[in-house]
């Protein structure tokens, strides 16, 4: 039972410096980082120690509340260093690569064969479970509830996100199987996204349910697709997985090894000729950008720049990233940027914001937030970028005064942080959208879980 | 060194100075700041509060150039000497009266607002930029500086900071100093002689050669509560040659202003066509009820209920109110199915107490007024609407 997603509310943030279809392998990374606060609400429990021999795929942490979730090495090497910060924290896990990999076996596996407990088990011990998510509260997937609906998202329409067609190309056999041991968890449907134009390596996957998704962004969130599709109700759970993360599940049940590499994007104003790169989980900014970065002050992202979080040329590329975004900071002041007319920026309104007469036009976005924080005035503008049927502000408010009762019937249940990142960007009062819900699904994660 | 990095100086050596949001207001009206984003996305879009603010006062700007010279105007033509509208003469007259209530309305409103942001230590915010401009418009010419300046430390205070500040407020702020302005001196506010300078008795005697009997300054409404004939054409009305508020006479500008809110997306559309919707109805329903003949020319209503429905868009400071005040997005209704049942609500109970309550013959303020209260109660119910529907979704999935 297909069915086609089409969404009107929205926005296309088009933003210059978009990837050439090219790619090239990054110069190889000395130095891999795994970041525990990846995987939010986890606390790590350390498998190994410092100066320990690891090998692809072998656990360096576990999930201190359940320690059948463990959390794998993406290179085979040394552990060189713990870094971490207040209250002892683990903030980064540091291994440092072998010239020669090596992959720990965990054999090869025919999911077909295979029923849903042992799919289970294997993707735990091998370190893939942490590639599902679950909704409610946008946290890794709970193994002991079952979804009642999978959703995968191959259509990325986030500003200069890699395109899923281009980096999946030739993934067909991995993604299969994948998509087969994942129809094993769920009693319902394994819903897959695919962009409406295009050749999506994804549409001719069996055992999933394939969806032709057109419009702007946020239509590929994987949110809207469930909102469209199966919306959580209170106490459902469904699970979020992203289609590069599936070649991982499809290669290690292929091949028996954890192969962490992938093609990511390296987007954005700031770079040089903009392209896809092959590279690693945890490889360090630096193996990544050097040598293609205009000068002058800028901003590396992991991830896109509506949800992705800023790192230094020391970080390293974010556990469930497959894009680099470089733009300029905006630390400088601008006279009567207030009044002036504006040209070179991007706006919903047209209140001498002239962004409406070029809708085609790419921008070249700074990290200014023009303008300064604001208690809540303007009504009415979330709205047209929020395909949910949610209200949008009543839900933020809530969460800001915390009231349980109201944040579950308004629909918290259904969302995550990143369905407001269209809201934050086009907020007149400047209000970190994100993070209010983030801190509101947490308080519910614990008052309610 | 120049000004930006001066003034980048400054900010950033009395970060811990009591003082520092007064700085930053004048700071950031010359400046947007250098902030960059530091939580959730690392973009955002162009427009901020201030701007948003600053589009409805460019609106309101040509309604306060009209009323100079109407102002003018309409005081020569009370003491019987006709000029041009668009004469120096009535222009001088308007700049001499108004520009002394367009700087006690900021000077007194910016300064409650930057004592708060001080005492309270936020930054000043843009709120009464609107606000400072909104209030000479909607008082009479004549009103005495010291009654409009504790009318607007009434108004700030009690109907803003006190709750928080703006976007926390429930009554317009505006129309919580015009109300505040009309129940406490009534007789500057209502009357058939408020409305012109130089009309009140009570100011005759400081202009020279007035002559006391001559002079006649009712506005439209006032005229039609008592039954009168009418003295100004339809056209007159609209294009805003009658007196009135200093702002509110020229129909045809608070269209235009109306329109350009619309179009820059700042103002409500769906507010300002319901309410006049809801003021049509209500005026179709007045008009039937004299044609069915339930209502005689005996009746103190008839004057006002016989008005042809679609004049009570024009008379009155009706197209003012809705433009401006009804659409004010912190105390409207916040959901939009929520705007087009304020909006009509305020249309149709304008008119009703325009008709009705001949004492009080302007009926937006206090409809306005009344629908702010009004507003969060029809958002709860259509808040209760979605999560009505998200339990039914629940419930036929348990079922």
């Amino acid at each position: 039972m297909s069915k086609d997603i089409h969404i009107k509310k929205g926005l296309d943030i088009k933003l210059k410096g978009k990837a050439e279809k090219a790619t090239k392998a990054a110069s190889s990374s000395s130095v891999y980082a795994i970041k525990p606060e990846d995987f939010h609400s986890i606390i790590p429990k350390l498998a190994v120690k410092v100066g320990a021999k690891v090998k692809a795929g072998e656990a360096i942490f576990y999930n201190k509340a359940n320690a059948d979730m463990k959390f794998p090495a993406p290179v085979s090497g040394e552990l060189v260093d713990i870094i971490r910060g207040e209250k002892r924290k683990i903030l980064e896990l540091k291994i440092s690569a072998d010239s020669t990999q090596e992959f720990i076996d965990f054999g090869i596996k025919n999911p077909k064969e295979m029923n849903g407990e042992e799919i289970k088990a294997h993707l735990l011990a091998s370190g893939c479970w942490p590639f599902i998510k679950q909704r409610p509260y946008d946290i890794i997937a709970d193994a002991a509830k079952a979804p009642k609906a999978i959703f995968v998202s191959a259509y990325a329409s986030a500003p200069l996100a890699a395109n899923y067609n281009y980096v999946l190309d030739g993934k067909e056999k991995e993604l299969q199987a994948a998509i087969t041991a994942l129809s094993k968890l769920t009693s319902g449907t394994v819903h897959v996204s695919v962009g409406k134009k295009g050749k999506s390596p994804l549409e001719g996957l069996n055992n999933c349910t394939i969806h032709n998704v057109s419009g702007p962004h946020p239509v590929g969130n994987v949110g809207t697709q469930i909102a469209k599709i199966n919306p959580v109700n209170k106490g459902e759970v469904v699970w979020t997985i992203t289609p590069q993360d599936l070649v991982i599940i499809g290669e290690l049940l292929l091949t028996g090894k954890f192969n962490s590499e992938r093609i990511i994007a390296l987007a954005g104003s700031s770079v040089k000729n903009p392209q896809y790169l092959t590279t690693k989980i945890g490889a360090s900014i630096d193996s990544i950008t050097k040598g293609k970065l205009e000068n002058g002050s800028i901003r590396i992202i992991s991830g896109n720049v509506l949800t992705g979080k800023a790192q230094s040329l020391k970080g390293a590329l974010s556990y469930y990233d497959n894009m680099v975004t470089v733009i300029p900071e905006g630390d400088d002041y601008e006279l009567f940027g207030w009044t002036a007319p504006v040209f070179k920026k991007i706006s919903t309104t047209r209140a001498l914001t002239f962004s409406w007469l070029s809708p085609n036009k790419k921008y070249d976005l700074n990290t200014n937030t023009n303008g300064e924080h604001r208690a809540f005035v303007v009504t009415g503008q979330y709205e047209e970028v929020f395909p949910l049927d949610i209200f949008p502000m009543q839900i933020l408010k809530a969460c800001m005064y915390k009231d349980l009762d109201e944040m579950e019937s308004l629909g918290m249940y259904e969302v995550a942080p990143e369905d407001f990142a269209l809201t934050e960007f086009v907020c007149i009062s400047k209000q970190p959208h994100q993070e209010i819900i983030r801190k509101g699904l947490d308080v519910m994660l614990k008052e309610i879980g | 060194m120049g000004l930006k990095e001066k003034l980048h100086n400054i900010k950033e050596q009395n970060k811990d100075k009591k003082w520092l949001p007064a700085f930053s207001a004048i700071h950031t009206f010359l400046y947007t700041p250098n902030e960059t984003t530091h939580s959730g996305g690392h973009v955002r879009a162009a427009d901020d509060l201030k701007r948003t603010m600053n589009m409805v006062v460019l609106a309101l700007v040509p309604c306060l150039i009209f009323g100079m010279f109407n102002t003018g105007y309409q005081h020569y033509a009370a003491i019987g000497e006709a000029v041009d509208f668009l004469s120096w003469d009535a222009f001088l007259i308007g700049l001499i009266k108004i520009l002394p209530l367009v700087i006690v309305s900021y000077v007194v409103g910016l300064g409650v607002e930057f004592i708060f942001a001080i005492i309270k230590g936020h930054e000043v915010e843009e709120g009464y930029l609107v606000t400072g401009m909104l209030v000479p418009l909607i008082v009479p010419v004549d009103i005495p500086l010291w009654m409009l300046s504790v009318a607007v430390i009434f108004g700030v205070v009690i109907g803003k900071e006190v709750f928080g500040g703006t976007g926390m407020n429930i009554l317009n702020p505006a129309l919580t100093i015009r109300a505040f302005l009309f129940f406490a001196y009534p007789t500057w506010m209502s009357g058939d002689k408020v409305w012109v300078h130089g009309a009140d008795p009570r100011v005759q005697n400081l202009i020279e050669g007035a002559k006391p009997d001559a002079i006649s300054g009712e506005t439209v409404l006032g005229a039609l509560a008592q039954g009168k004939e009418l003295a100004y054409s339809v056209s007159d009305m609209f294009f805003g040659f009658i007196p009135g508020s200093v702002g509110e006479t020229s129909t045809l500008l608070i269209l235009l202003a109306g329109l350009f809110l619309i179009f820059t997306k700042i103002g409500s559309w769906r507010i300002m066509l319901s309410a006049v919707i809801g003021a049509l109805v209500m005026g179709l329903i007045f008009n039937s009820v004299v044609s069915t003949g339930w209502i005689t020319e005996s009746s103190k209503f008839y004057t006002l209920m016989s008005t042809e429905f679609w004049h009570h868009l024009i008379i009155g400071g009706f197209a003012f109110g809705v433009v401006f005040m009804a659409t004010d997005p912190v105390t409207a209704s916040q959901t939009n199915k929520g705007k087009w049942i304020y909006g009509f609500l305020i249309g149709f109970i304008s008119i009703m107490i325009r008709v009705f309550n001949p004492a009080y013959p302007e009926g937006v303020m206090l409809a306005i007024l009344l629908m702010n209260v009004f507003a969060p109660t029809i958002d709860h119910y259509v808040v209760q609407g979605n999560v009505k529907k998200r339990m039914k979704r629940l419930k036929a999935k348990v079922a």
